[in-house]
């Protein structure tokens, strides 16, 4: 029977959870890295037990972990991250030009055949790689030439939070940036361009219609249609259906269309899952009801999931990289909260429960499928 | 023998317990005894200081006999204190406040 295993990064250490395919008895092992953030954690889809993590601090900067037998044991590995060339500037909080400044590393993403090729995404926005199992990395950049100088962090950060590998053509890879918004590459990362049309950001730009500068919160896809790309923006869900080529909404009927996470069913790509946010001034969820919305359509039309979560005085937050999907049927959804809830759906989320109640702040969540 | 005491997170990233005794060559400068810890502990890089300019991290501090060392250049010579072994050169994380 297949095992789940649950890769959980928080602000104060990572946390491995895991269980069998029925997924109700889950075993809890850690904090590793006590006391760090632990941004993200993922494994590799070719060799599962290759496991990377990002471990920061604002003392003592950025460390990246592997471990090679599904989290046992861990070595740090290369933690220079190191713009390529001179790094040139972005945009700052009072319009002036800033110098490009490494400060962490926000996701993490192996490569889908390859376990000793990793891609990371960091603050400043850039994205490096390594092919040496995270020894070394290098930076591509050429995303930052597709008008680096007009972007600007927001209050967040400006992060590079989400790196979609396309299954089918390893040559095209798409990335979102917080504050920044979407861009692509079809050459392996040589050139990007800017993937943004159809965006509205009515409030956040002057132009609400700009190239770049969009907030954008996630971006989802499901591995058989890489061609079809779920958004959840600051405020707005979006959907395109051309990779990134155009955007339209599909927020539909959702109490907000503001939130963080997005993610889409291991089996059926029409699915997707978010998780309402009042508002960007009010950072938790409408009336106090954690809600995950549902949508099997693709959008537009959206349906509550709340059995087995708090329907009243919840006002806990969840972050952009703290929802994951497994791979079992029916699907597994879980996702963890900034009040050190993770909670599970072992039914495509119709109903859900607790797997932990009391960790510290959820940064992220990973699920694996193993054998 | 120069004795280095970690902070709390950088000994256990390092898989240090107690202090670091080190073997320094002559002048013992902050930059050298710097320069010796990584080379004995290689994951401790960029951990202090930053990897390419060797500028200490903001909230790292630098302490020995009492003074704060933290905003000398990395040529300045450690107290005598020091280098003999009599004293350690402490490496701290700075308060978080609060």
């Amino acid at each position: 029977m297949s095992r789940i295993r649950l890769l959980v990064g928080t602000r104060k250490g990572a946390f491995i959870l895991t269980s069998d395919g029925k997924r109700e008895r889950w075993e809890i092992n850690g904090p590793h890295f006590a006391g760090w953030e632990m941004y993200h954690l993922k494994g590799s889809p070719a060799q599962p037990d290759r496991l990377y993590a990002s471990q920061t601090s604002g003392w003592f900067g950025q460390l990246i972990q592997r471990s090679n037998d599904g989290g046992k044991t861990w070595e740090a590995v290369g933690n220079e991250f190191k713009y390529d060339g001179v790094p040139g500037t972005h945009k700052w909080y009072d319009g002036t030009q800033h110098p490009w400044e490494f400060k962490r590393i926000w996701h993490l993403e192996p490569s889908p055949t390859d376990p000793d090729t990793v891609y990371a995404g960091a603050e400043d926005a850039a994205l490096f790689r390594s092919v040496d199992g995270g020894r070394t990395w290098q930076e591509f950049p050429g995303l930052r030439s597709a008008k680096g100088h007009l972007w600007q962090p927001g209050a967040g950060g400006m992060g590079l939070h989400t790196i979609l590998l396309d299954p089918q053509d390893p040559k095209k890879i798409h990335i979102a940036i917080s504050a920044a918004g979407v861009f692509r590459t079809s050459d392996g990362g040589a050139t990007w361009q800017p993937a943004n049309q159809g965006l509205k950001s009515l409030y956040e730009l002057p132009d609400p219609d700009a190239e770049v500068g969009h907030c954008v919160h996630r971006i989802a896809m499901h591995p058989s249609r890489p061609q079809v790309l779920f958004m959840q923006k600051h405020w707005d869900v979006m959907r395109s259906d051309d990779a990134g080529g155009s955007w339209r909404e599909v927020s539909g009927n959702l109490p907000s269309d503001f939130g963080f996470p997005i993610d889409v069913h291991a089996h059926q790509p029409e699915t997707i899952y978010v998780v309402p946010i009042k508002s960007d001034s009010e950072h938790f969820p409408p009336d106090g009801k954690l809600r995950v919305y549902r949508s099997q359509s693709g959008g537009n039309e959206w349906e509550a999931l709340t059995k087995g979560l708090p329907q009243q005085d919840c006002y806990v937050n969840v972050l952009r990289d703290a929802m994951a999907v497994d791979r079992l049927e029916p699907c597994g959804i879980y996702f963890g909260t900034t009040g050190g809830q993770v909670y599970g759906s072992a039914d495509n989320g119709d109903t859900w429960n607790a797997i932990v109640r009391d960790f510290p702040a959820v940064l992220s969540v990973e699920a694996q499928t193993l054998p | 023998m120069i004795r280095v005491v970690l902070p709390y997170h950088l000994r256990t990233l390092a898989r240090i317990a107690g202090e670091v005794h080190l073997e320094v060559g002559s002048p013992v400068t902050l930059g050298s005894v710097l320069s010796a810890l990584e080379m004995s502990y290689p994951v401790l890089r960029g951990t202090i200081r930053d990897h390419t300019t060797l500028k200490r991290r903001s909230f790292v501090r630098f302490f020995a006999c009492k003074e704060d060392l933290s905003l000398e250049p990395p040529e300045t010579r450690l107290p005598e204190a020091v280098v003999a072994g009599a004293e350690p050169f402490l490496i701290v994380g700075a308060m978080a406040g609060g």
